[in-house]
């Protein structure tokens, strides 16, 4: 399959990335969520600025927190030392996504601009209180990655916007998970619960969790945990979290003909229940 | 445009339109048609080359992204028409009935080899989920990688 013609042209720097995007352009990365679309002609940028060769969007560094620069590869991610110590979730998460060799060319930043609900790295980076890095023509912000992941395929880009990384605070003090119901055939997420415990002995401090998958975007879930918090994660306060979740994502459901919203809310609080014991395990 | 690849070591320079994918130009520029087009939707895995030693679904990659990188395809992995190991293997363990699925196979799972010499059946098993074969039901795969990932650990 054939995209639609395109112009493509190739930014040696950020700078040069930003003057060289036009109203109907798109950046270019990995291209692994971005040309799918575009072959199935869901999607039609006139211009592709590709920022693949700029070097200061590569690598990921630890200081105090991860910084992951906005091509970093989902298997870097997943083969990196400091993501495993510092967010061993988002390492999982990303050690899930698609195969290997879709692994080794797509990239977080492509990942989250695209915003598919179903995909796993935005699960974990709200969870996690992470945030992303946006350089426009004038200036720089970052934004919460809850509030970035707007609705379905949505974010808080703007045109023109470009990330040049996020940061996820270093939660090596906490215990991380993501529990991932994975579609048979496609291997996206039906459900993704991704969880952080603070934990004091056996008694649970503090909790952040997030469900994608089941959901339009990446939805946190204060009930559930606020069900956590203060409990020693027995069966009840799993339970009491599994109810909660459910609630909490009742405005963001998703579904399909397979696996319709009722299931897959159903199925959120199951997966909550696992992402816990297997942070806490 | 203008675009430089080089390909089984041969440097090919040739004028393309942007949106060629690598896999049409690999097929239909330098006809190396041994490289297949599946699924076209980054998911069946016969289009795997790889792009600077890494595995790579050639239908989800343009052209002119691979201006200056290497590229080796199945038509490659020979040397001095000597059959990889895995190419070998895939043939003693028959591993393989129609042979569609097989260029993009060896090209995935020779790359996981590299990195994962002495490899279980079970990681071999799951590096497969990114190659879809309709024909063998993956067994005889498995054992033909199994034999290049044992040797590679160093037997025999």
């Amino acid at each position: 399959m054939w995209p639609n013609k395109f112009d493509y042209q190739r930014a040696e720097s950020v700078d040069q990335a930003l003057e060289l995007i036009g109203d109907e352009g798109k950046f270019l990365a990995g291209g692994h969520s971005l040309l799918p679309v575009m072959k199935l002609r869901l999607s039609a940028p006139e211009q592709l600025v590709d920022i693949g060769r700029i070097d200061s969007l590569r690598g990921i560094s630890a200081d105090g927190g991860l910084t992951i620069g906005a091509t970093a590869t989902h298997a870097e991610i997943a083969a990196s030392g400091d993501v495993q110590s510092m967010c061993g979730a988002l390492a999982d998460a990303c050690g899930g996504v698609g195969d290997q060799a879709v692994r080794n060319f797509g990239t977080i930043g492509g990942n989250i601009a695209h915003a598919d609900p179903a995909s796993d790295p935005p699960t974990v980076l709200v969870a996690a209180g992470a945030s992303v890095n946006i350089q426009g023509s004038d200036g720089s912000r970052s934004v919460g990655a809850e509030e970035f992941f707007v609705d379905l395929f949505e974010t808080a880009l703007e045109d023109g916007e470009l990330i040049t990384s996020v940061s996820v605070p270093d939660l090596s003090g906490q215990k991380t998970a993501y529990a991932k119901f994975p579609h048979p055939a496609s291997r996206y997420a039906i459900v993704g619960v991704a969880v952080a415990l603070s934990m004091d002995g056996d008694t649970c401090t503090g909790a952040s969790v997030a469900v994608g998958g089941a959901t339009v975007k990446a939805v946190k879930c204060a009930g559930a945990e606020a069900a956590l918090a203060g409990s020693s994660l027995d069966d009840a306060a799993l339970n009491a979290a599994a109810d909660m979740a459910k609630a909490d994502i009742a405005d963001w459901l998703a579904g399909d003909v397979a696996y319709p919203e009722s299931y897959r809310q159903q199925m959120a609080g199951v997966y909550l229940k696992r992402a816990v014991k297997a942070a806490a395990g | 445009m203008q675009i430089s690849v080089t390909v089984n070591g041969v440097v090919q320079e040739r004028d393309v339109d942007p949106r060629t994918l690598l896999v049409h130009f690999l097929r239909e520029e330098l006809d190396l048609t041994g490289t297949k087009i599946g699924c076209d939707t980054s998911q069946c895995g016969a289009c795997t080359v790889h792009l600077d030693g890494k595995a790579l679904k050639s239908c989800t990659l343009l052209a002119a992204q691979a201006d200056g990188a290497n590229v080796t395809t199945i038509e490659g992995l020979a040397v001095d028409g000597e059959h990889h190991p895995m190419q070998t293997a895939f043939w003693e363990n028959h591993g393989l009935q129609c042979g569609y699925c097989t260029p993009g196979m060896i090209m995935a799972t020779t790359a996981f080899v590299k990195d994962n010499p002495g490899a279980s059946e079970e990681a071999i098993r799951h590096n497969l989920e990114g190659n879809i074969c309709r024909c063998t039901g993956y067994h005889n795969i498995v054992k033909a990688v199994k034999q290049v990932a044992d040797a590679a650990a160093g037997g025999d």
